[in-house]
């Protein structure tokens, strides 16, 4: 049954994707591409495409798109995306659970003074790892980045609001 | 407005306006959650955002899942989860639907590109937030550094660093003779 292998496959997917993001992808092509065969290679460089100019998690976007892809139906998409946010889900929970019974516990305080700095470096890769030739296309870009940074760190401008300007800015010089 | 209905939303916004995925939610949560409606503290921010590393699977996800369980328990992860992800299911299925051509997306990929390099200072903007809200002074500067060169140069898979740091956290704290800082 075609729903229930989405489901399985996208959960496996789900469960071994620490990190998030582009860590995700070659697992994802393993499995869809070369495993499963649902997807050609094209189509799935079709769908890391798409999920560069959509909103949302990439394995989100992946698993819908997939789902709707081999199926045809909604319900494709419904059972690969359940499927790979649910054990992201599940742990998450568990985790909770515990954090919040024991938040005031000596050594869970204490793994968090070491856990703090080590966050910031998490996202400052994430930021490096963006500084790329896909980003950063021309002297344009640069002048975007540097605008962008002077709206949100001196005045506070919403990420939404400086998102829609960036977009139509793109839209009309591009 | 209904408490869960606005737990939705304000995740539904944050899903939407996600671009880029992972990290470059952070600036945004941190605008809704912690600026706007205070459902989390500044400094405990951090703490979420280490937590969610560590659990797999994407980072919006893992944060819309401790900030509706924090509110309200099962209930409110259900909420905030379903939230996240909606807007990325809706707009993947209709592009599933009727764009299947990669040309048709060519206006939204011009506007890209302006997005992309102002996601880079959005998320530029939230680093120094973050390294300003977890205290961090003198030579701790080096741990972020090294970690984020650890992970965007050589690879090194984030979770090692989560469990180092875990560790390591608790013997600096013991070394200190356990006090708390």
């Amino acid at each position: 049954m075609i729903y229930l292998e989405l489901f399985i496959t996208f959960f496996k997917i789900g469960l071994f994707s620490f990190g998030g993001g582009y860590a995700m992808l070659p697992l994802i092509q393993t499995e869809v591409v070369d495993i499963n065969q649902w997807l050609s290679v094209s189509e799935f460089t079709d769908i890391v495409a798409i999920s560069q100019v959509t909103p949302g998690p990439i394995a989100v976007n992946s698993a819908t798109y997939i789902g709707y892809t081999v199926t045809n139906t909604v319900f494709g998409s419904f059972f690969a995306t359940l499927g790979v946010v649910l054990p992201s889900v599940i742990i998450m929970l568990i985790i909770c659970n515990f954090f919040f019974k024991f938040k005031n516990n000596k050594f869970v305080e204490n793994a968090f003074v070491g856990l703090r700095p080590v966050v910031v470096g998490l996202v400052l890769s994430a930021m490096l790892l963006l500084i790329n030739k896909e980003t950063f296309i021309d002297y344009k870009s640069i002048i975007f980045f540097a605008l962008a940074f002077f709206a949100t760190y001196k005045y506070k401008i919403h990420p939404i609001l400086l998102t829609l300007v960036a977009g139509i800015l793109g839209y009309i010089i591009y | 407005m209904n408490k869960y209905l606005e737990m939705f939303s304000v995740f539904f916004k944050i899903g939407a306006f996600t671009i880029g995925g992972g990290y470059a939610m952070v600036p945004l949560i941190e605008a809704e959650v912690v600026d706007k409606k205070k459902w989390i503290e500044k400094n405990e921010f951090v703490d979420t955002l280490a937590l969610a590393q560590s659990s797999p699977g994407p980072i919006a996800v893992n944060t819309a899942v401790f900030v509706g369980f924090k509110m309200d328990r099962y209930k409110g992860a259900f909420f905030t989860t379903l939230g996240a992800i909606l807007p990325s299911f809706l707009i993947i299925l209709a592009i599933a639907m009727f764009f299947r051509e990669i040309k048709d997306l060519e206006a939204v990929e011009s506007a890209f590109k302006a997005i992309r390099p102002a996601v880079v200072a959005l998320i530029a903007t939230s680093v120094i937030s973050l390294s300003k809200n977890s205290k961090l002074k003198g030579m701790a500067f080096i741990i972020p550094i090294a970690v984020a060169a650890c992970v965007a140069f050589l690879k090194i898979t984030p979770i090692l660093f989560i469990i180092l740091a875990a560790i390591g956290g608790n013997i600096y704290m013991a070394k200190k003779g356990g006090t708390k800082q």
